[in-house]
């Protein structure tokens, strides 16, 4: 089943879905084991493995501190990809990469998505490749039926969303301040004025990320969105209280 | 034809969607600003009024003679207001962030003179003003901090990654996807994503455009080659454009080799085999980085010369054979400091010094009815804490001694 589809099937059984992110490799691999193990048995519907980037131009202090630590321990893309494998053979929901553009450009556009495609990674998310520099990215995601997943800003007008959102697949995720990740987002009239111009530029399902840190973020996105990202918040969890302490997050998030 | 924004395979934008219309309003107003010839004439008085310029094409007889070649010319951006060739620039984006109706300004810097320069520029067009700068950099360049406090901005030290320029780029990107209401960010060189790259060009090309006047109603020829300092590339860009259109005049950049380009210590992107193409802050260009696309540390005696990445514009003149790329080492250029200073009574900047070093290399093949310039794009004696580091100076490093005694004893 295509991920759009198979977002909108487990939509149609839950409220509001759960994606959840992490950076591989920090503070190890087999932290990230244990913290995806946890996450799937407590309900996530899709993880986000973000590949580590030397300048994680999109991200805030705790993700920034995660890449480097990451890659300051030695982690390589080839872990990344080994290990993705494994997580996407163990478990039963979709794995998505996230990374900068130069990781795909140096490992080669084409080999990259050949072997996210080969391991049973769903789709990508690349913070820095607008579709308009991503003309062979667009056409070989599409063509592999690996979802090339596009972003909307507040910033966006509806004209360059629709856009966008023609040159998406699987979800649009829905940047939901300005700023970068890991601070706090106001739920005010202007981010709901702003999730309904998301919602009429596009019939892809919509996730929400940047900031949604607890249950009450995630309550008020439920009606409103289809999946609730929740980013930094599991990084900073692990960081202050170990792997062990994700399960019982997660599954108190809804 | 290439692509918008692109210079031969070189360049681009690769921006987060958030920004994307503030690129847009971006491109907008910098091509009614360019198609505009009154914005050009203000731009032009107002570097008259405020920077020294048009600046002076010294003769280096002394030097011409001591290598006993070519006739030895220096294009003296060291006398701009702030010392360098950064404040063509920031006028240049000051006078565009008054059109956008913007009210604060913010910017990365390395060695601090494209900091100061914004700062200076933010004083005076009412601008807030917010400079993000490399911990490391703060420490190598605190002069260049006081005065940026004192001209009202705020310095930021950046603690991630390497803690020096590129590292500053991010945060100031980070900055600005929070804050591209009311700011914007004044990319200091001719990288970054488009229109960064061109724009930056446009206003620097006035090194350029002066430099190609003055040496031919001085010398009467064009000269046979013109030597720059490569670190992101934006005096190069400056100089350059003044000869582009004319293939006897060789163009070289000089990058800085730091400790040797066989030690991997430098930031050589052009002149080594160690960079490979690559796309980061915006931009695609030749990268000093791993074959995951990891970005390395870089060295340079001269923190502005010291980063990853180049100018797309540059990297495609030296792909067409256009700009031929040299290096050289920090020890290579105090000794370049040292003669110049001892010679003409000039002080270049440590990264200025770069490009002495290759025309020193080189002067002594060419005849005497040939000339050379060397575009000093900054000078030395505000980077006197550094500089006087760099030669190790004893009697300096007692006097710092006494001053830290007196201070600790109040």
């Amino acid at each position: 089943m295509q991920l759009a589809e198979q977002i909108r099937a487990a939509r149609s059984k839950k409220d509001i879905l759960l994606m959840t992110h992490l950076v591989l490799g920090y503070p190890s691999f087999g932290v990230n084991r244990e913290v995806i193990r946890q996450m799937v048995e407590n309900g996530v519907d899709i993880i986000e493995l973000q590949i580590p980037f030397s300048e994680p131009m999109a991200d805030g202090p705790m993700i920034i501190k995660a890449n480097q630590e990451a890659i300051a321990g030695g982690t390589t893309v080839a872990d990344c990809l080994a290990f993705a494998a494994e997580m996407t053979a163990q478990h039963d929901i979709p794995f998505l990469f996230m990374t900068y553009y130069n990781i795909l450009f140096k490992y080669g556009v084409e080999n990259f998505l050949c072997k996210a495609k080969e391991i049973g990674i769903r789709g990508c998310i690349i913070p820095d490749l607008p579709p308009e520099e991503g003309e062979e990215y667009l056409r070989l995601a599409n063509k592999l039926g690996l979802a090339p997943i596009q972003i909307f800003a507040p910033t966006s007008t509806e004209e360059r969303m629709r856009t966008l959102a023609g040159h998406g697949d699987g979800f649009i995720y829905c940047v939901a301040r300005r700023g970068v990740t890991g601070s706090k987002t106001e739920f005010d009239a202007s981010f709901d004025a702003y999730l309904a111009r998301c919602r009429k530029a596009t019939d892809l399902p919509l996730a929400v990320g940047f900031g949604i840190s607890n249950r009450e973020d995630v309550r008020i996105l439920t009606g409103k969105a289809d999946l609730a990202v929740i980013g930094t918040a599991t990084i900073r969890l692990v960081e202050e209280k170990g792997a062990k302490a994700v399960g019982s997050f997660i599954a108190g998030l809804r | 034809m290439d692509k918008p924004g692109y210079f031969g395979q070189w360049g681009g934008a690769y921006i987060p969607e958030v920004l994307y219309e503030t690129f847009r309003e971006l491109r907008e107003v910098y091509a009614k600003a360019k198609a505009d010839p009154a914005f050009w004439q203000e731009y032009v008085a107002l570097m008259g009024s405020y920077s020294c310029r048009p600046t002076p094409l010294t003769h280096a007889e002394n030097l011409s003679r001591h290598f006993g070649g070519a006739q030895i010319f220096i294009k003296r951006e060291d006398l701009n207001h702030t010392g360098a060739h950064k404040a063509n620039n920031v006028m240049g984006q000051g006078l565009l962030v008054k059109r956008m109706g913007k009210t604060r300004v913010i910017a990365e810097t390395g060695a601090g003179q494209h900091g100061v320069a914004c700062a200076t520029m933010a004083a005076k067009f009412g601008f807030a003003c917010t400079i993000y700068m490399g911990e490391e950099d703060v420490h190598r360049q605190r002069p260049n901090v006081f005065w940026m406090e004192k001209l009202g901005a705020t310095v930021v030290p950046v603690t991630t990654g390497s803690r020096t320029l590129k590292d500053a780029i991010n945060e100031a990107f980070r900055d600005w996807v929070s804050n591209m209401d009311t700011t914007h960010y004044v990319m200091g060189t001719v990288c970054g994503p488009h229109p960064f790259p061109e724009m930056v060009a446009w206003f620097q090309s006035i090194i350029g455009q002066e430099a190609r006047k003055q040496i031919l109603a001085t010398h009467g020829t064009l000269p046979a080659r013109v030597y720059a300092c490569v670190g992101g590339g934006s005096n190069a860009m400056g100089i350059f454009q003044g000869f582009l259109a004319d293939p006897e005049v060789e163009l070289i950049g000089v990058e800085a080799g730091g400790k040797g380009i066989d030690t991997g210590q430098h930031a050589a992107r052009l002149a080594s085999q160690d960079a490979s193409p690559g796309v980061a802050q915006g931009y695609k260009t030749m990268f000093l980085q791993n074959s995951d696309g990891q970005m390395l540390d870089t060295h340079s005696v001269a923190a502005g010369l010291d980063y990853i990445g180049v100018s797309p514009l540059l990297t495609d003149l030296w792909e067409k054979g256009r700009v031929r790329f040299a290096a050289a080492t920090d020890q290579e250029v105090m000794a370049a400091l040292d003669l110049t200073i001892k010679k003409e009574g000039i002080i270049p900047a440590l990264e200025s010094s770069h490009a002495f070093v290759q025309a020193f290399k080189e002067a002594g093949e060419l005849s005497h009815d040939q000339a050379i310039i060397i575009n000093q794009s900054g000078r030395g004696d505000k980077d006197i804490f550094t500089i006087a580091h760099a030669f190790d100076d004893p009697s300096w490093k007692e006097f710092i001694r006494k001053k830290g005694e007196e201070y600790a004893a109040r």
